[in-house]
């Protein structure tokens, strides 16, 4: 297969995996006595009926973006950092302190350095897990979840606490949130009258960075490497354990940016909730977009569209809003079997064998000669391509090379 | 407050605690004995949890009444098995990575579990649930009475499922094929044991004893389901296999060691000493970490095939 048809395939099988994910939904929308149909078509339509839907999409698809971004670090160094949730909140945190303790800096340095500070605190929370992996190779999915649920008490505890609005204490409401930040710290709406922010530039300035980072630069080249294959890497003399760590400080800080951005950009306050499950829809994004920036910007705006129609499904058509936990778990469950299915050298020839016998039946009865040939030169390029399991490949292709002589 | 009073408030809160994560800890060390890294148990066991709760919450009044929890119990356990499988699908057949696709399980869990909840049930509505058990005579024992001999059948029999677990690992030939398939997939492979076959098996089995516990917080423990009532302990059950070295016996200590710091923190509460409600809720959590780092030693006991999809046309 040459690499057209190779994104093609890749394309198809992440729709048929949708498609998959859909049936499976579907049996349960069946199971409460809905209407698949209608609820997807809810979802799907129901957002962008006007302005204010399509700007809601954008804000939803800010965090989603840069919680993918370093969640497509992480996967790609061969970490897997399931705790964004917890580093988002640790960005609120750091985001809240700077923006709270330091009310008298001028607009254009304490918003810089609420936002940095957010990455940081994300970058720190992620850096816990990677060093226990680096260190003492304690399993990251294991410590990042548990750094979830020791996050949200920290958070809590704060917000109810030493971060507590005292005007909520006077007024006796009690809601757990911080005071307003300080107009020095908003970051500026884009459309006056939404809550589209500029979030969505720094955002998609990230994707670019973080393409270039990967693939452009020496430490994303070592990243990769450690995550493809960590013996080959470290034989090479890639330091493995230190680009799991730098892997998780990036996965970290894009988390906690994200954060920053969505209490400066958004609610220009901690408040409870404010991540609401950005932290595991960010894996299904990055996972969606095939772990590519370039993937991950259009992934995210579609799963801010399904966030934002999933939460209207429950008005028009009684379908409760967790039932986009059940679409995201089978778009996860689904993707990574379509991904190794993908991936397997044995069925990929076979699809495009199948798929040039389909394209150009006529020329090769006509040019039967010239088939082998096309078969053999499209044979190599599979091969190199799918170089990290070389064996496979190479031990197949002569074999399904001769297959296609003997059917011309 | 004398010192023995103490001691035996928090065992015996700490010992039914551990109900859950034992059966759960023990599901999946047949799944990790097999090779295979199933952090879905969470989800499954949310499913499990609301399951059981559905059969009692339905037939409250009905005729049928008398086997709510039965049928609740069948259920949860069949949904597990039947999860388990999916997750063989993904992982054994289609040789996903098992981290990510544990993840998607563990969503798919919950989210179908609060679904369903909230459009059958709507609220958090208290159920019968399973009664204690107290145990004739032996509850009557000063101390030991109220620790060991007065809870609900299911926790005896989890307690019961510790030795036969390790009776079924350790001296069956199907835990003999668990272990092999486990170790060194190849090997087993070549003397004709099928490694798809024993792996589909062993996650039907974890699953349907996640099922289980599941079922054991919301029939026993809270006598309620709530979205969020399994609150990591899936999770944790999976790390207590690794602090168990993947031996039944060291899952019973871990789940113990887990249930009995929960409730030591619920009874330093009681006592009135100060110490905010959110650090102490943290704690089973941090601990968690902390065992997991000081644990790393005990990998090269571990399966060494943990992770790890088999397919027989790779070469080595």
């Amino acid at each position: 297969m040459n690499k057209a048809t190779k994104t093609a395939y890749g394309a198809v099988v992440v729709v048929l995996a949708a498609l998959v994910a859909v049936a499976v939904s579907s049996l349960v929308l069946v199971a409460i006595g809905a209407n698949p149909l209608a609820t997807f078509k809810v979802i799907l339509t129901e957002p962008l009926k006007d302005l204010f839907g399509i700007t809601e999409i954008l804000v939803r698809s800010v965090p989603l973006i840069l919680v993918a971004l370093g969640i497509a670090i992480s996967f790609r160094s061969g970490i897997l950092n399931i705790g964004a949730e917890g580093q988002i909140q640790l960005g609120i945190i750091s985001a809240t302190l700077v923006a709270l303790f330091l009310p008298d800096l001028p607009k254009a340095l304490l918003l810089p350095l609420a936002l940095v500070a957010g990455a940081l605190g994300g970058a720190l929370w992620g850096g816990i897990a990677g060093a226990l992996k680096a260190r003492l190779g304690v399993n990251e999915i294991l410590s990042t979840v548990m750094l979830n649920y020791i996050a949200a008490q920290l958070y809590s505890f704060l917000l109810r606490g030493p971060l507590l609005d005292p005007a909520e204490i006077t007024m006796g409401s009690g809601t757990p949130q911080s005071m307003r930040f300080p107009k020095a710290a908003w970051l500026d709406r884009i459309i006056p009258g939404t809550r589209l922010h500029w979030g969505l530039a720094v955002a998609l300035a990230l994707a670019f960075l973080v393409w270039l980072l990967l693939w452009r630069t020496t430490i994303g080249f070592k990243m990769r490497a450690a995550g493809a294959e960590a013996k080959a890497a470290r034989y090479a003399g890639v330091k493995v354990e230190r680009y799991l760590l730098v892997a998780m400080l990036f996965a970290g800080g894009f988390a906690g940016l994200a954060g920053a951005i969505e209490a400066t950009g958004v609610h220009r306050r901690a408040i409870e909730g404010i991540s609401s499950g950005y932290g595991f829809s960010g894996i299904v994004v990055a996972l969606f977009g095939g772990l590519h920036p370039a993937g991950i910007v259009p992934a995210a705006a579609f799963f801010g569209l399904l966030l934002l129609g999933a939460d209207m499904t429950q008005r028009a058509v009684g379908v409760p809003a967790n039932m986009v936990l059940v679409l995201q778990g089978s778009i996860i469950l689904a993707i990574v079997s379509a991904r190794m299915l993908a991936n397997n050298p044995y069925l990929q020839d076979r699809v495009g064998r199948r798929l040039e016998r389909l394209l150009r039946p006529r020329r090769r009865a006509t040019e039967a000669d010239l088939a082998p040939e096309a078969a053999a030169s499209d044979a190599a390029p599979a091969n190199s391509a799918t170089s990290a399991t070389p064996a496979p490949a190479s031990a197949a292709a002569p074999a399904e090379t001769s297959d296609a002589e003997r059917g011309s | 407050m004398d010192l023995l009073a103490t001691l035996q408030n928090i065992l015996s809160i700490g010992v039914p605690f551990s109900v859950a994560l034992l059966i759960a800890g023990l599901g999946e060390m047949f799944n990790q004995r097999a090779g295979v890294f199933n952090l879905g148990c969470e989800g499954i066991m949310a499913m499990g949890a609301f399951l059981a709760f559905l059969p009692p919450f339905f037939l409250k009044a009905g005729p049928w009444a008398a086997y709510g929890n039965l049928l609740g119990l069948a259920a949860a356990m069949g949904a597990g098995a039947l999860l388990g499988l999916l997750f063989a699908l993904v992982t054994v057949s289609f040789k996903a990575p098992q981290g990510i696709a544990g993840i998607g399980l563990q969503m798919l869990g919950w989210g179908a579990a609060g679904t369903l909840f909230r459009h059958f049930v709507g609220g958090v509505t208290g159920i019968e649930g399973i009664p204690t058990l107290p145990i004739p005579g032996l509850s009557k024992l000063p101390f030991l009475g109220p620790v060991l001999f007065n809870h609900s059948v299911i926790a005896y029999l989890a307690f019961l499922l510790v030795p036969a677990s390790w009776w079924l690992l350790f001296k069956t030939p199907w835990g003999l094929k668990v272990r092999a398939v486990g170790t060194y997939p190849r090997a087993a492979d070549t003397l004709g044991i099928d490694v798809r076959r024993i792996r589909y098996q062993a996650l039907a089995l974890g699953g349907a004893m996640a099922g289980l516990a599941g079922a054991y917080l919301s029939l026993c423990q809270a006598k309620m389901f709530a979205d969020d009532m399994i609150a990591g302990r899936g999770f944790i059950a999976v790390a207590l296999v690794y602090f168990g070295r993947w031996h039944p016996a060291g899952i019973l200590f871990g789940a113990l060691l887990f249930s009995l710091a929960q409730a030591f923190q619920l009874a330093v509460q009681v006592l009135g000493i100060k110490f905010p409600y959110e650090f102490a809720v943290m704690l089973p959590y941090v601990l968690v970490i902390v065992v997991l780092s000081l644990a790393r030693k005990s990998r090269m006991l571990g399966p060494s095939a943990l992770g790890k999809p088999f397919d027989r046309e790779m070469r080595i």
